[in-house]
């Protein structure tokens, strides 16, 4: 297959993710084509494209939900470490190792507190087991209350604090979002994955959710990959954007670069999209192909 | 048993037929009449259709059918007027809520609990006894099990009575009354740890090639090996004695500085070794709810995908929910084991894992208070229907029961706080976005 830009694969200095010749199948379907990419230490990195271009199974392959037939795929959590292979291991390990993510479509523990919620993402790499937690011992109780001021902490940084009781499925569409990025950042992650984040957020919320990607980028110091329709949000934080199109990779480069690039340009008039915000996503029918 | 939900389906959802109201009504109608017909002296005459003749001319239909309506609107009235009475008594239940919450409330409750628990058993008849060491007190124990790995870990699990099962032959084993001589003979105290040990392993060999089985799967499985296990006691004549079983269980007892203490064919005394038991179990039980691993436990259950995501080693945790369960279900086969004296593999039907899973729910699936009142309340029912009741139609009313309790507190009786929110009474509107699961993925649109 022609690879029509050849801006895509180009090299970053210090790469987080080095994604190689991926191509996933599902049956007569191809999600992803052959795609090759690396994401940068330190980037916002905006994946933009119409539906079903492959970018949720992009998220899928990176976090070990699906396995891709062909290709390589490694992760290097810090500059100092020897990346390692991502394809085989178990989506918890994955996350182990320093890449969270969020969920197109929501994906909290409904009936747990918005607390609680944060402090599964906390706990999940403790040492506690069964036996100090069940006796109370003072190490238990010491993870406990480490883990609720570590929590209190992150819903104060995603503005939820003061919700912190709440059941999870009582919160507003937004307030979910932003828990679910809070339980994603709770894991400790080195490189966070978005996808979505934007969607049926309304202005006020999405100009809140910019700063909030910028935060974790700079003052977390976490990577972030977004997957994101609203233009307006990914040229206003993303330092880089790729473009995927049925599956293949058509275009990488600055914001700046993609909005004026040919090939872009035609995948989304060529499909009659629109870029601006102010949809109501969350609805996956209707709009043909274009932006959501 | 949803006579009214049946049918038409398609597109007509707002139809009068589907409000859930009238669905609730039908089912609870529809209950009361086959009650009616089925049980009492007509119903259980030989003959087919000796219950509807008899009851076309006799005033057995009318008051069945009469005592469904008059649950369906007390139930309805409190679903409808529910949240307005709830406002009305904001204050009072304000005021209740203080006391309530309060921790001198709690212990006082807590206190009063146990001087009933202690109190009362030796009023009652050695019958009443045995039935609450016999029934309330090993299910109470037996549901609290169960529940951690049905309610908290949300794993359906049929087989649980054999890890009841694998208890009580360990005790008979370690006591020396199987054909096979245990290295030393041992009493029974001795054998809690044993069986604990014993049904940690069975749990974790049935459960680590099993557990990545999704809901069904796992209850078939589980299910298989709930009967394997009492095959097997059955048909390994040298090792087990087969059908006749294990005789003469030694009783507990304790020769411990100073203190010599022998349990006998009295149940009060086993009575109170349940107790304790069971305070423990619930106290470290209570405590893993609220910790780490209990939340794990919920996040698995809620969403499997977003724990892992989260970073759950989701089979690692499924797995020590399985254990811990299969051991409290060993702890309860030791004191069964012991204070009958007596066991065989009939002992341990697939009915009993059957009746443990109907206490959880009936209780309150993931609420520790819930499934032990709901245990004791479906354990003590048949002994307590005995005597008003023919033989043949007692599971039938508490069939009726349990059926109702699905229709209008799906949640059970003291719901959990988790679980409250999963399953109400208010009717979950259906999901929009159907994903189709990729073979060999996760399922689910990811
Ligand atoms: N689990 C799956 N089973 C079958 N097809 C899938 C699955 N996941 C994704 N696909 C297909 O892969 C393509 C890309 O989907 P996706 O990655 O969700 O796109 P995007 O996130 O860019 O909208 C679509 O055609 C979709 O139907
Ligand atoms: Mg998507």
């Amino acid at each position: 297959m022609a690879r029509s830009a050849p801006t895509a694969a180009a090299r970053v200095a210090d790469p987080i993710f080095d994604v190689a010749g991926v191509t996933l199948r599902f049956g007569g379907v191809t999600s992803l084509a052959d795609v090759t990419l690396q994401m940068g230490r330190g980037e916002i990195l905006a994946i933009i494209g119409p539906n079903g271009a492959g970018k949720t199974s992009l998220f899928n392959c990176l976090t070990g939900v699906y396995r891709p037939q062909t290709g390589s795929i490694t992760f290097r959590a810090t500059r100092t470490e020897l990346p390692v292979t991502l394809l085989g291991r178990k989506t918890h390990q994955i996350n182990h190792l320093g890449i969270a993510r969020t969920f197109q479509n929501i994906r909290l523990f409904p009936a747990l507190t918005v607390l609680e919620n944060v402090k599964v993402g906390l706990e999940a790499r403790h040492g506690v087991g069964p036996i100090s937690a069940m006796l109370g011992l003072p190490n238990a109780r010491h993870a406990e209350r480490e883990s609720t001021r570590r929590g209190i902490e992150l819903l104060r940084f995603v503005g939820l604090a003061d919700q912190a009781n709440t059941i999870a499925s009582a919160l507003s569409y937004g307030a979910q979002r932003r828990l679910e990025i809070a339980r994603a950042l709770g894991t400790g992650p080195a490189v966070l994955l978005l996808d979505e984040p934007a969607a049926g957020t309304n202005p006020v919320e999405k100009r809140e959710l910019a700063d909030l990607i910028r935060q974790i980028n700079r003052d977390l110091r976490v990577s972030v990959l977004l997957i994101e329709h609203d233009m307006r949000l990914v040229m206003s934080v993303a330092t880089r954007v790729i473009v995927l199109n049925f599956g293949q990779l058509i275009a990488a480069g600055t914001p700046e670069q993609i909005q004026r690039n040919p090939a872009v340009i035609e995948a989304y008039l060529g499909t009659g999209g629109q870029a601006e915000d102010g949809r109501n996503p969350g609805t996956d029918a209707g709009g043909g192909g274009g932006w959501r | 048993m949803t006579f009214a939900a049946g049918g038409g389906s398609v597109g007509r959802r707002d139809a009068w037929y589907h409000k859930p109201d009238v669905r609730r009504l039908g089912a609870s109608l529809g209950v009361g009449l086959v009650l009616a017909l089925v049980t009492g002296k007509d119903g259980r005459s030989g003959h087919f259709g000796s219950g509807i003749a008899a009851a076309l001319g006799g005033v057995r239909v009318p008051s069945f059918l009469a005592v469904g309506l008059a649950l369906w609107g007390v139930a309805t009235g409190i679903n409808r007027y529910g949240d307005e009475m709830r406002r009305a008594l904001a204050p009072a239940t304000a005021a209740r809520k203080r006391v309530t919450g309060n921790a001198t409330f709690r212990t006082t409750s807590l206190l009063v609990m146990l001087v009933v628990a202690i109190g009362i058993p030796p009023m009652l008849s050695s019958f009443w006894q045995g039935v609450l060491v016999e029934q309330v007190g090993i299910f109470m124990l037996l549901a609290v099990g169960l529940n951690v790995v049905v309610g908290w870990a949300g794993l359906l699990d049929l087989g649980y009575i054999a890890f009841y099962a694998i208890g009580a032959y360990t005790t008979a084993y370690f006591t020396g009354t199987l054909p096979v001589q245990p290295p030393i003979v041992l009493n029974p105290f001795l054998c809690f740890p044993l069986a604990v040990l014993a049904c940690l392993l069975a749990g974790v060999l049935l459960g680590a090639p099993t557990l990545r089985l999704r809901g069904d799967y796992l209850a078939i499985v589980t299910l298989g090996f709930g009967e394997i296990v009492r095959i097997v006691a059955n048909n390994s004549d040298g090792i087990t004695n087969g059908s006749r079983g294990a005789t003469n269980i030694p009783h507990f007892s304790i020769h411990l500085l100073g203190i010599n203490y022998d349990w006998t064919l009295n149940s009060l005394p086993y009575w109170y070794l349940i107790m304790v038991v069971l305070a423990v179990v619930v106290l470290l039980f209570f405590r893993l709810e609220h910790s780490r691993i209990g939340r794990a436990w919920a996040a698995v259950r809620e969403d499997e995908v977003a724990a892992q995501a989260s970073g759950v080693a989701t089979v690692k945790i499924k797995l020590l929910a399985f254990a811990i369960g299969a051991s409290t279900s060993g702890l309860a086969g030791v004191i069964y084991a012991s204070k009958i004296g007596f066991i065989s593999p009939d002992n341990f039907l697939l009915i009993l894992s059957i009746s443990v899973l109907a206490y959880v729910v009936f209780g309150g699936m993931g609420s520790l208070f819930g499934v032990m009142v709901g245990a004791a309340l479906l354990t003590w029912l048949p002994q307590f229907l005995r005597d008003y009741v023919p033989a043949t139609d007692r599971n039938l009313y508490i069939g009726a029961i349990l059926v109702l309790m699905m229709i209008f507190r799906p949640a059970g009786l003291l719901p959990a706080r988790r679980r409250r929110t999963e399953l109400s009474l208010h009717d979950i509107p259906e999901a929009e976005t159907v994903a189709v699961p990729a073979p060999g993925s996760m399922g689910g649109s990811i």
